[in-house]
């Protein structure tokens, strides 16, 4: 069986060809997988669709790859009030923007993990989210079509993982990783920690080794914005 | 009558912290709402739910006592109460959007008279605008409340008839709480319930596009 320990960030990176869909998980400084983020900017990927709660704090997070300009088309439900880098394309034109609401951004990467083909919301009706989205009356009330989300990778923070992937996360560190860890095809965490099958307690699993396709260990960067 | 001021910041958080019951779980928006927790009343306990998975938020960290592990949503470092627990992003708001959490508060740029709010895009602001939680906390709670300044700096009125601001959500407020006034979303319309010290119905209802309904003698608005 090929395992799925990686000895180095590039060698989790390396494959991933300009023109990619990928999602970064990461909420306010937490989580985020800043040693893969710095692995695909020296890389330097090109073109990628990047799905992501927010657009970086200045150079940090997705800032960098912003600054690099990497990224030609981005989902977000907050680009927030220090993605500089972010504005400065978005306001050049040399990246576009999805602006999702933030439950729904979830539920649309949790529907493609789950394998469901979309869901209707009463989120969203009547904005200017619902312009151009199919709209039906259920259950009593206006409701929006919304579609799944799929990503080629995503690239998560984890505390620990064991060499078959099972994950956990550290407090608030958890928030987007483990939605976005069941969505893409391939999934890389960065982890600070790699422990042998069965040092993990099968009780205390957050993300189980089915969604984990590659495992780093990263001592570096912890929080870049 | 007494001399008219308006509230500060602080004295409409205060007031919106009189709106929780004991027990509930409580969402704060970014703004004037973030002050609430600092103002519950005494036996009062309420359980405040982050949306990047935190329930049983407590105060800010201590200088020296941060996690940047441990941050609400506005990114400053938080404790837990006893009792806490963390789930991912997509749990965070099935509470929201699932109508589990008992009161969320939030800021808002326009309340329209059937209760529409606006509150994440000022018209022609630079930059991309931000979305964040808010629709699907003001789409899901099961009571809405709104914190804001009755009029804009250049003195327009917020409380309106029609919002002209981009929507966050459709008549999903319940109540708004200024500096000048207590208003309630009803089916009729909105209920003027409180003004501020010094102010009578008649000059809220001038700094007020829509309509209020004033139906007795208004109280004045109460802290404690």
């Amino acid at each position: 069986m090929k395992g799925k320990v990686y000895a180095s960030l590039e060698a989790a990176v390396a494959d991933i060809p300009d023109g990619a869909q990928i999602m970064f998980g990461g909420f306010g400084g937490a989580g985020f997988p800043n040693n893969l983020i710095q692995a695909l900017a020296r890389k330097g990927t090109k073109n990628i669709t990047a799905i992501s709660n927010n657009c970086g704090t200045r150079e940090g997070e997705l800032g960098l790859m912003f600054k690099n300009n990497q990224i030609k088309h981005v989902i977000a439900s907050f680009p927030g009030p220090h993605a500089n880098y972010f504005q400065e394309r978005f306001a050049a034109k040399e990246v576009t923007l999805e602006l999702v609401p933030q439950g729904i951004l979830c539920e649309r990467m949790r529907a493609a993990g789950a394998g469901l083909q979309g869901f209707y919301t009463t989120v969203g009706v009547g904005t200017e989210v619902a312009e151009g989205k199919e709209e039906r009356f259920l259950e009593g009330q206006r409701c929006i079509l919304e579609l799944p989300i799929r990503a080629d990778y995503a690239l998560i923070k984890a505390l620990q993982a064991d060499e078959l992937g099972n994950l956990t996360y550290r407090l608030a560190a958890r928030n987007f990783n483990p939605v976005m860890a069941m969505a893409a095809k391939t999934t890389i965490a960065e982890v600070e920690e790699i422990v042998p099958v069965g040092a993990i307690n099968p009780e205390h699993v957050m993300t189980p080794a089915i969604f984990v396709h590659r495992i780093v260990q990263a001592k570096g960067l912890r929080y870049a914005g | 009558m007494p001399a008219k001021t308006r509230l500060t910041r602080e004295q409409i958080a205060q007031r919106a912290a009189l709106e929780l019951p004991d027990g509930a779980y409580v969402n704060l928006g970014w703004g004037i709402p973030n002050l609430i927790a600092d103002y519950l009343p005494k036996g009062i306990t309420v359980y405040f739910h982050s949306e990047n998975g935190i329930l049983g938020m407590g105060r800010r960290a201590k200088p020296g006592e941060e996690d940047f592990d441990l941050v609400d949503a506005m990114k400053v470092p938080v404790t837990l109460t006893p009792g806490a627990s963390f789930f991912h992003q997509a749990d965070a708001h099935l509470m929201t959007r699932g109508g589990h959490i008992d009161v969320a508060v939030l800021g808002g740029f326009q309340v329209s008279e059937k209760g529409d709010l606006a509150n994440w895009k000022i018209p022609g602001a630079k930059g991309s605008g931000s979305i964040g939680g808010a629709m699907d906390i003001a789409t899901g709670a099961k009571m809405l409340i709104v914190c804001m300044e009755h009029t804009t700096r250049d003195g327009a009125p917020k409380i309106v008839k029609k919002c002209t601001y981009p929507l966050t959500a459709l008549a999903c407020v319940d109540t708004i709480i200024t500096d000048l006034a207590v208003v309630d979303v009803k089916p009729e319309g909105l209920v003027l319930r409180e003004v501020a010290r010094g102010w009578a119905p008649e000059e809220v209802q001038a700094l007020t596009s829509a309509h209020l309904i004033a139906r007795q003698k208004i109280p004045e608005m109460s802290f404690v």
